[in-house]
């Protein structure tokens, strides 16, 4: 008979490191997507330029190869990053990609006729954006960065392909060590289920608080 | 004799290969309670939208209260003018919209006082007793906690127009404020605008298909067609006595379709 006890503290220690990876990769998405979303709709050619290409590159190619160019790559050009650090900048770069579109489609959403009345009151552009544009356009976007944020949390799983001890990473070693599958990958199975539904949970509670005050209605 | 407050000299719009306005000219008094009628896509509209700077101009000048709205001096040499000068010439005019523009996620009061806050540096507490006396003045004083949803449109017009009011702006642009309400509706807008042309030596330009309300509230009228003033006079000569063919069948169409002269 196996004691699962130890190992399931193994696997908790692993659920720790699957949440900071969470956290803190969605935070770094959520400036991602703002300074790139906003960044696209720039009037500066260049700035958009810059945008585009972020978004571009980090669309069109795999989360598994940037999280390996990151960690094994940089190293050539001098910076060696920790696995977390890694982690943490691939997942967030990515997911920051995905993001920017949401951002900028939400802002696109509040029709021009917003704009123009603050023209008309002769708001500067930040202004505009800051205390008009951006508090009709967060609710909008809310729905979609939930998906991004459970997205993420179940990218974090491709980490333990670089040795960081995530969710996953402890589920294969007590899977090689007790030659079991069926507990350890039930146990994270369940776990990641309970994570992205803390996530949608809270984003629905934010949702709430944010749309109450427009009423769910426009003029 | 007033001097004019807006001087339109040969000015040109373009939207892409559509000429709209081909080398207006017109001068605007300061004071003046000015109408602008005409068939749809004629540029009066447009004439609005590029004085407050929400269209540019493909050509021409146009002077407002003495300075330059989009050209500034630099040197000897008049260049196009910069978003801080565009930002400066902003605080003589104001509009109010068709379809309102009110800010959905803000309370009426919230709606009013933020660009006074925001552009003038006014404390909360003065933009809000200010705030109050304009809601007082059209009559929305006490729905000023509401969001522009719960209201009507003739309620949300009457804020929008408190809201320009906000920023004491010299010149008040109209773009077919009544045009997006419902009949019974229409009244309580005019009225409140009947009383702010009577009460303010503001400069008001009108654009209109309330022909009615046209010939009560301006001191001048005029008639445009196809990006040209075709005719120009004092209300009870545009609308008893027009001179232009053109301005005939206008009004005909218009009496026509049930408006009141």
């Amino acid at each position: 008979m196996i004691d699962w006890s130890g190992y399931l503290s193994l696997i908790l220690e692993g659920a720790l490191v699957t949440l900071q990876l969470t956290i803190m990769g969605s935070a770094l998405a959520l400036v991602m997507a703002f300074l790139a979303g906003l960044g696209r709709l720039s009037r500066f050619f260049i700035v958009r330029a810059l945008a585009t290409t972020y978004i571009e590159f980090f669309r069109g190619t795999s989360i598994f190869v940037q999280l390996f160019w990151v960690y094994f790559v940089l190293p050539f050009a001098g910076l060696t990053l920790t696995p977390l650090q890694a982690g943490v900048l691939a997942l967030g770069l990515n997911v920051g990609a995905y993001g920017a579109e949401v951002v900028r489609g939400a802002v696109k959403a509040i029709g021009r006729e917003q704009g123009e009345a603050c023209i008309a009151l002769n708001l500067s552009r930040y202004q505009r954006l800051r205390h008009v544009i951006l508090p009709q356009a967060l609710p909008l976007m809310l729905p979609t960065f939930c998906n991004n944020a459970i997205e993420l949390l179940k990218g974090t799983a491709v980490v333990s392909l670089i040795s960081l001890t995530d969710l996953t990473f402890q589920a294969q070693v007590v899977r090689a060590q007790t030659g079991n599958t069926l507990v350890p990958f039930t146990t994270i199975l369940i776990l990641y289920f309970v994570m992205a539904w803390a996530i949608s949970t809270a984003m629905r509670w934010l949702e709430r608080r944010m749309t109450r005050s427009l009423d769910g209605v426009r003029t | 004799m007033p001097s004019p407050i807006i001087r339109i000299d040969n000015i040109v719009k373009r939207f892409g290969p559509l000429t709209v306005l081909d080398g207006l000219s017109m001068d605007v008094m300061s004071g003046e309670k000015l109408a602008l009628i005409g068939p749809s896509g004629s540029g009066k509209t447009t004439i609005l939208r590029i004085l407050m700077t929400l269209e540019s101009i493909s050509g021409g000048h146009i002077e407002v209260d003495g300075e330059q709205l989009y050209h500034m001096k630099k040197g000897a040499d008049l260049v196009p003018a910069d978003e801080r000068h565009l930002h400066r010439m902003r605080k003589k005019i104001g509009m109010v919209f068709q379809h309102f523009n009110l800010f959905p996620h803000k309370c009426v009061l919230d709606n009013i006082t933020l660009a006074p806050m925001l552009t003038q540096g006014v404390a909360r507490s003065d933009a809000e007793k200010r705030a109050m006396e304009l809601l007082d003045m059209v009559g929305m004083a006490d729905k000023a906690k509401s969001v522009p949803a719960q209201l009507s449109g003739g309620q949300k017009q009457r804020v929008a127009i408190a809201r320009a009011l906000a920023l004491s702006p010299k010149i008040m642009l109209f773009d077919e404020v009544t045009s997006a309400l419902d009949p019974e509706l229409v009244e309580e807008v005019l009225s409140v605008m009947k009383r702010l042309a009577a009460e303010t030596d503001m400069t008001m330009l009108l654009v209109t298909h309330e022909m009615g309300f046209a010939h009560e509230f301006a001191d001048r009228v005029l008639f445009f067609d196809r990006g040209k003033i075709v005719e120009e006079g004092r209300p009870e000569e545009i609308f008893s006595n027009p001179r232009q063919e053109r301005t005939q069948t206008f009004l005909r169409k218009i009496i026509a379709a049930g408006h009141r002269v």
